[in-house]
């Protein structure tokens, strides 16, 4: 069953100094019940906008907008669901906790609106706090709790009336990485408990990975996969994906007779399986740093630029053509910088050569 | 100075520090103290003393005979009523139009912003001359008008009561919580609200159970700042209340004083006065701060969003409207009156375009000696204690935020003093410390209100340093150091160069209400040390009203020329 359905949603803003600008544009897509669904970008990708869309804070400009089987937001027919009608929990980056209310009223507060009668409203936020690990906290002050218990309030009280969809706005964003990480485990916990769907947002790939079955990759507003986690990992759509998602080097080749070779150099040629598409052209090939080795004999010569112990592995820098490139392999292959040595790729993904978007054309879209 | 060498000393901070450090330290420090004991907390011990003390022993019976008269118990009680009334009203105006333009779908937001900062800049006693002019009980313009439609003899609204007094003050005191709230409601995180909404509240819901709440200390201090104002209030009811014998605390400071022409007994009196007029400042202050106790929180966040804007749909032209008719009915009609009065040929014809005339400007800038010399003293007067109240103010402000020293605090709670110190209290406290009963005689000369114009405006410089300093990063600072620049160098090429901007707000800050001074000034001016304020005053007062006016009209060219200045300079610092 589909729980949130977006079809062709665009969203342009009208500002003063760069006039119209898309955020958002011509997004299409289906969140099924009970998925955890991501949508990663950099900032200023249009992720939170789209959320904002989900969530009815913002109006969109073209498209529709399903949350199960109801309407939300229909441009054509000029429907448009205010966001305290949608039924829907959400937790935000900033916690958003009031602080002139303690705990329990901060959680009761959707229950009171919902005019529910008080030994209900007690227990229903008894079960939220017990769930968010925030029991015996009921009379505390916002501003007396740490920020781990801040957004544990924020969640507790987006889950209270437990509805079938649940925001998150980049909630972990403002923890520090090892609350992030168990914080992380604790909402999959919640969403195994409860079986609602959670639209996730976030820049951190690590946590979309963690958290999400599916997710959608988003940059200028476009759409650039939408995908399982691992075929996002293994099988970008475009360099941007693959550049996104983990530790990523680009080797701008050409070939020639059959053979590939670093742009501009004619020396060596790498070896490796020519993709149809790209014979006799310029192509961009992309690898991970983690699926490159260091061999004594054979694979592309040259020598090591620079070396550094990591502990779990060594990062080693090599020249290949004129273009640096990054590997990661463990401390097995003892090598020194300048050692010659022979550079094997064991996976490589292949790219077009695209137009780099220029750093004022990524600012003017991040304005909003 | 001993005692201070070990305040400084005893700051972990500075004997971290090298020795360069320390000396700079402790020679701003004693500096701050020095000026800000001198300038502050003389006049104000001063008063305590001749209230209390009497040829060296103690004795308050003074104090008692003074609190207990029947006149004085009456302008108390006026004081905190006009006071109540100003607070409450002006508090709900200033809430309204400062949700109206930070969360509804109003247009024209960005000028309307400034729209309602003009009465905040309109001086005061200059707004009650205007509407004095428009609704005296027979002779005002507007009740002539209202008389002339009913052909009654009841006049529409007397302004010279204690309801027009309050109505006055209303008008140009609602900004300071308008100022507060809009800014709050500015820097809130919309998510606050956001989440609200998506719980399931409505609209109306989120502003009664989310925002209204969440900007109670906005309100809260922008209240106790109309509170503190409107109870030290001179210039209004100085010209409304006077003639028909309705005074209030500093009113009837001054017209002890004025009585007694001067004498010392009148002075001590006046002194007597003043300590319970500081009285009820501190009491209303307490109270205030009890009502507010609950809520100090954070409501700011970095990522700024734009918040959800209430459409007002069919509401949104009427309240428009609203807005506009407010201002023009509190900023362009007393300022057109004004003008239209001031190029009047005589007082009284009617206001038609052939009574007018240029005459009275050409007379006041060109042959009135008073009014000359009044312009001469106040500019003089006014760019003297903006410039050394701006390098004072930042001075302390570098000492207490920069320097760290453990005696900051005393310096920092001598500098915001003054806010709440009434003007004329402050100037019976340097009446008293520089008539020559201490050390030097400056009565009658510039000096002396030199001296309370740096005391008065002290905290303004203070806090408007105070704002730009703790924008610059120490790093900043140490970074010169680490570079070899000397504690001097480093405050000349770094530091000061970084709060540049913020020092010229200062001193624009303090030249704009310098220049229309009225309270301290009244006080202490001689007979060729007249100021501005003093002159438009005394020449209403003496009932020349049309002079009055022209001279009223050129104070607010000046002023507003002023404010323009100070526009440029803040937008180019945003533009930054």
């Amino acid at each position: 069953m589909t729980s949130v359905m977006l079809k062709d949603v665009t969203k342009t803003f009208v500002t003063k100094t760069f006039g119209d600008v898309v955020a958002v544009d011509n997004v299409s897509l289906n969140i099924n019940e009970g998925e955890c669904f991501s949508f990663l970008g950099p900032s200023g990708c249009g992720k939170t906008t789209t959320l904002r869309l989900i969530a009815g804070f913002e109006d969109l400009t073209e498209g529709e907008i399903w949350l199960g089987s109801e309407p939300v937001s229909i441009k054509k027919k000029k429907y448009y669901l205010p966001p305290e009608k949608r039924n829907l929990g959400m937790v935000f980056q900033a916690f958003a906790v009031w602080p002139h209310i303690n705990v329990f009223e901060n959680v009761a507060f959707p229950l009171r609106i919902l005019k529910m009668n008080k030994t209900d409203i007690a227990k229903k936020v008894r079960e939220a706090l017990k769930q968010t690990k925030l029991s015996g906290l009921e009379r505390k002050f916002p501003n007396e709790l740490s920020g781990g218990q801040q957004q544990r309030i924020a969640l507790a009280r987006s889950i209270v009336t437990q509805p079938k969809v649940l925001l998150l706005d980049e909630p972990l964003s403002n923890l520090d990485p090892k609350l992030r990480e168990s914080m992380r485990f604790e909402i999959k916990d919640l969403q195994k408990k409860y079986n609602f769907t959670i639209v996730y947002v976030t820049h951190d790939q690590t946590e979309a990975m963690a958290l999400s079955d599916r997710m959608l990759v988003m940059d200028m507003g476009f759409v650039q996969q939408i995908d399982t986690t691992t075929n996002i990992y293994h099988k970008p759509a475009n360099k941007f994906v693959f550049s996104f998602i983990g530790l990523s080097n680009f080797i701008s080749v050409e070939i020639s007779d059959g053979k590939v070779y670093p742009v501009n150099c004619k020396g060596e040629n790498i070896e490796c399986e020519i993709l149809k598409s790209f014979k006799d052209k310029s192509a961009v090939l992309a690898s991970r740093p983690n699926e490159i080795d260091l061999v004594s004999k054979g694979g592309f010569r040259t020598n090591i630029k620079s070396r550094v112990f990591l502990g779990d592995y060594v990062d080693y820098r090599v020249d290949i053509g004129g273009q640096e490139i990054r590997i990661q392999t463990d401390t097995d292959r003892d090598f020194k910088v300048g050692d010659i040595c022979g550079v094997k790729f064991n996976r490589l993904l292949w790219y077009p050569v695209e137009e780099e978007i220029t750093e004022e054309e990524r600012e003017k879209r991040k304005i909003i | 100075m001993f005692n201070l060498v070990k305040i400084i000393k005893g700051s972990k901070e500075l004997k971290i520090m090298g020795n360069g450090k320390i000396d700079t330290g402790i020679m701003l420090f004693a500096l701050s103290l020095l000026i800000l004991l001198i300038t502050v907390a003389m006049p104000l011990l001063m008063i305590v003393y001749n209230t209390f003390f009497y040829k060296f022993s103690f004795d308050w019976s003074l104090f008692i005979k003074m609190v207990f008269n029947p006149d004085n118990l009456k302008a108390i009680l006026n004081t905190i009523k006009i006071a109540g009334i100003v607070t409450v009203i002006g508090t709900i105006i200033g809430i309204f139009f400062s949700w109206l333009i930070g969360r509804s779908d109003i247009p024209f937001k960005e000028s309307m912003k400034s729209l309602f900062v003009i009465p905040y800049m309109f001086p005061p006693f200059i707004g009650a001359m205007a509407w004095e002019l428009l609704l005296a009980p027979r002779a005002g313009y507007l009740n002539k008008f209202f008389m002339g439609i009913t052909g009654g003899t009841a006049p529409l609204f007397n302004i010279n009561s204690i309801a027009g007094i309050a109505f006055v003050e209303i008008c140009y005191y609602f900004p300071f919580v308008f100022l507060q709230v809009s800014s709050a409601l500015e820097r809130m995180d919309p998510t606050l609200e956001e989440s609200a909404r998506i719980a399931g509240a409505s609209q109306f819901y989120v502003i009664r159970k989310i925002t209204l709440p969440l900007t109670i200390p906005a309100i809260g201090a922008g209240a106790l700042l109309i509170l503190i104002s409107s109870l030290s209030h001179f210039g209004v009811p100085a010209i409304l209340g006077w003639s028909v014998n309705i005074f209030t605390l500093p009113t009837r400071i001054y017209e002890v004083i004025y009585k007694s022409a001067g004498s010392f007994e009148g002075i001590r009196q006046g002194s007597a006065l003043s300590v319970l007029l500081v009285g009820v400042v501190v009491i209303a202050i307490l109270i205030q701060k009890r009502v507010l106790r609950s809520g100090h929180f954070e409501i700011i966040h970095g990522k700024s969003m734009r918040p959800i804007l209430i459409k007002l749909r069919k509401f949104k032209y009427p309240f428009l409207t609203v807005c506009f008719l407010f201002l023009a009915f509190t900023v362009l009609l007393p300022l057109f009156i004004i003008f239209a009065v001031g190029s009047l040929k005589a007082y009284g014809l009617p206001l038609l375009f052939k009574n007018m005339t240029l005459g009275n400007f050409i007379y006041v800038l060109f042959h009135c000696k008073l009014a000359q010399d009044a312009m001469k003293n106040s500019m003089f007067l006014s760019i003297s204690a903006a410039i050394i109240t701006m390098f004072v103010g930042t001075m302390v402000a570098y000492v207490v935020i920069k320097v760290k020293a453990k005696g900051k605090l005393i310096l920092e709670a001598l500098a915001t003093l003054p806010y709440s110190i009434p003007g004329i209290v402050l100037a019976i406290g340097v009446i008293l410390v520089w008539s020559g009963k201490l050390v030097l005689n400056l009565y009658n000369t510039l000096w002396i209100i030199l001296i309370a114009y740096i005391a008065r405006y002290m905290t303004f410089s203070m806090k408007s340093a105070s704002a730009s300093l703790e924008q610059v990063h120490d790093s900043l600072e140490e970074a010169s150091r680490a570079s070899g620049a000397t504690h001097w160098g480093s405050l000349a090429d770094i530091t000061i160069p970084l709060i540049r901007p913020g020092m010229i707000a200062g001193f624009i800050l303090i030249f704009l209400p310098a220049m229309r001074e009225l309270t301290t000034s009244l006080l202490l001016y001689g007979p060729f040390t007249r100021t501005m304020g003093v002159a438009i005053y005394s020449i209403h007062e003496d009932g020349n009203t049309v002079e009055s006016s022209a001279l009223a009209c050129v104070a607010i060219i000046i002023i507003t020329i002023g404010l323009i200045v100070l526009r440029i300079i803040t937008r180019e610092r945003k533009g930054k």
